[in-house]
């Protein structure tokens, strides 16, 4: 018997979902397309080409990095000691990661403005040092950090709970040094997970708006992100170079995610191949 | 096999417990001290202050406002993540993988980046925009069903991603029964496939509003800057750092965060107390 015989309400269900998702999701993104290009290509090229916006895009690939980097040995450190190690406190830890993931940008824009500001506790010792966070680069990199902080965590926690353990003991009963079992055992059971993990985080990294708006200020040419350059020529009513340079952010985030799970995908393919072959034990 | 092998240093060894100190260390640093913080500001001139300042109207409304949006988003979320999980796993039809792959969409793109999208197309300048304000007479940008909007294209994936996975590993065999047994296909959804999803769908979407509430990029893209009108905790919390009352910005966001983190507290106990009875 087949029960996923489509009859007309299933017929009726796929329409239905098909014309919301166009509606919620299809139809603004080709709305976004035809509003960047509707003088034609130049002008769009030509206002994602312009001085003002290189720059705004160099600072945010700057924080982005940065803050991927960190993420990929922190975080992934993190999820390790979640699954490997037991300690007193581990619940705690465990729910307090995902605190960044309730908090509004804004709010952690503004914390991160109480914590540094003119009016904080800490403010003296960094005015003598001349060392500015807030309305300054280091702010924005705290900001983007905070929101990105689960991502990694998040994906690699399943990661490395799945990682073969027999693998590992075989290393060590032949004689292997942790070092070597883990470059040659774990981390290739890592890879995938890491790349991905540390796109989500560069995907969220790039989109970051709210935090780095409030702790940044949006300076022109100094705390101007490109988040935050496509909302001033918002405001500023110049809306093919907004248009374009948000087609191009929402273009390139979707492009590496998109990328990322393409490969994820293709290697848990060929470990499920390696294990029907039996070389999974 | 002795499985201490692996453990042949002894367990306490510093590196261990610089590594553990050090990630502590690292998150109480970022989470937990800008949390302590937003706090006693908000208090710092004591409760009745705190409860003044979020009684104001204009920080009243604004919370009101990103309650009945959020709760309308979520029940609109659920449903329709419950279509689209449910048609994703068990039919087949072309272009399937493609609208798979759209469901994905909103988790890559910019939040502020969604906003604009939505003021492209149904903004006063374009022609659906002003085809609707003016033969309709409704109103999409600079008004809640914008932000309704916008809250729903961010928190799709939500839902239909919690509940997919639970929809394929279920169980067959009861629904073959309840089919042999004359069932029609509706009846067998409600009796049989529902109650499994019911708490999965919640969790998402608890998950979905606790997201929503906070949301700021889009909403102030959509919704504008309207005190009284379509200004959101958020964006006030926004508007309140610009114009420098410490006081009411620290009160409204020590709201938001108190909403989130009951909604996301009930969220992990259903997806925990979902666990343990599967």
């Amino acid at each position: 018997m087949n029960l996923d015989k489509k009859g007309l309400g299933g017929w009726f269900l796929i329409v239905v979902m098909v014309i919301y998702l166009g509606i919620l999701i299809v139809g603004p993104i080709i709305a976004l397309m035809t509003g960047a290009f509707q003088n034609g290509l130049m002008p769009a090229v030509r206002s994602i080409s312009s001085a003002v916006f290189s720059q705004a895009l160099a600072l945010t690939m700057q924080i982005a990095i940065l803050v991927v980097i960190i993420q990929l040995l922190v975080g992934t450190m993190i999820a390790w000691m979640l699954i490997r190690h037991e300690f007193p406190g581990k619940g705690i830890l465990n729910g307090l990661i995902d605190v960044p993931f309730a908090i509004s940008p804004v709010v952690v824009g503004y914390m991160l403005l109480l914590l540094f500001g003119r009016n904080s506790l800490i403010y003296p010792v960094l005015d003598r040092f001349n060392y500015r966070i807030v309305f300054a680069t280091p702010g924005m990199f705290l900001a983007t950090l905070f929101v990105c902080f689960p991502f990694m965590i998040r994906e690699m926690v399943p990661v490395i709970q799945n990682l073969d353990r027999g693998q590992e003991y075989a290393a060590a009963t032949l004689g292997a040094s942790r070092w070597t079992s883990f470059w040659r055992i774990i981390f290739p059971q890592l890879k995938s997970g890491l790349i991905y993990g540390m796109t989500l985080t560069l995907a969220r990294a790039i989109g970051e708006f709210g935090a780095v708006l409030v702790v940044g200020g949006g300076v022109q040419g100094r705390t101007e992100t490109a988040t935050l350059f496509i909302f001033r020529s918002m405001e500023e009513r110049r809306y093919i170079e907004a248009y374009s340079a948000a087609l191009l952010l929402g273009a390139f985030s979707v492009l590496i995610v998109f990328v990322a799970d393409w490969l994820k995908r293709s290697h848990e393919k060929k470990r499920l191949v390696l294990s029907v072959d039996g070389g999974k034990p | 096999m002795n499985l201490a092998i692996l453990r042949r240093k002894g367990k306490h060894q510093p590196g261990v417990w610089f590594l553990r100190g050090s990630s502590i260390l690292f998150l109480a640093l970022i989470v937990i001290i800008p949390l302590v913080v937003i706090f006693q500001d908000g208090f710092r001139e004591g409760f009745s202050s705190f409860e003044y300042q979020i009684s104001l109207p204009i920080a009243k409304h604004a919370i009101l406002l990103t309650l009945w949006t959020s709760a309308l988003m979520t029940i609109i979320n659920a449903l329709m993540g419950l279509v689209t999980a449910y048609v994703l796993v068990r039919y087949e039809f072309p272009g399937k993988r493609l609208l798979n792959a759209i469901v994905d969409l909103p988790l890559a793109i910019p939040t502020l980046v969604t906003g604009i999208m939505l003021v492209i197309l149904y903004g006063p300048q374009q022609s659906l925009g002003s085809f609707m304000i003016e033969k309709l007479n409704f109103r999409i940008v600079f008004a809640p069903p914008g932000i309704i909007l916008a809250l729903l294209f961010i928190t799709f994936p939500f839902v239909v991603r919690t509940i997919q996975p639970i929809l394929e590993e279920l169980d067959r065999s009861q629904e073959l029964a309840a089919a042999t047994l004359g069932a029609s296909p509706w009846r067998i959804f409600q009796k049989v496939v529902l109650p499994a999803l019911i708490l999965p769908t919640l969790g998402g979407s608890l998950l979905s509003f606790s997201r929503a509430v906070g949301e700021f990029g889009a909403v102030v893209i959509v919704a504008g800057n309207i005190p009284l009108r379509t200004q959101t905790a958020a964006v006030y919390v926004f508007s309140q750092v610009e114009s420098e009352n410490r006081l009411g910005a620290s009160a409204v966001s020590i709201v938001l965060i108190l909403i989130s983190f009951t909604v996301l507290l009930i969220a992990n106990t259903i997806h925990k107390y979902w666990g343990a009875h599967r």
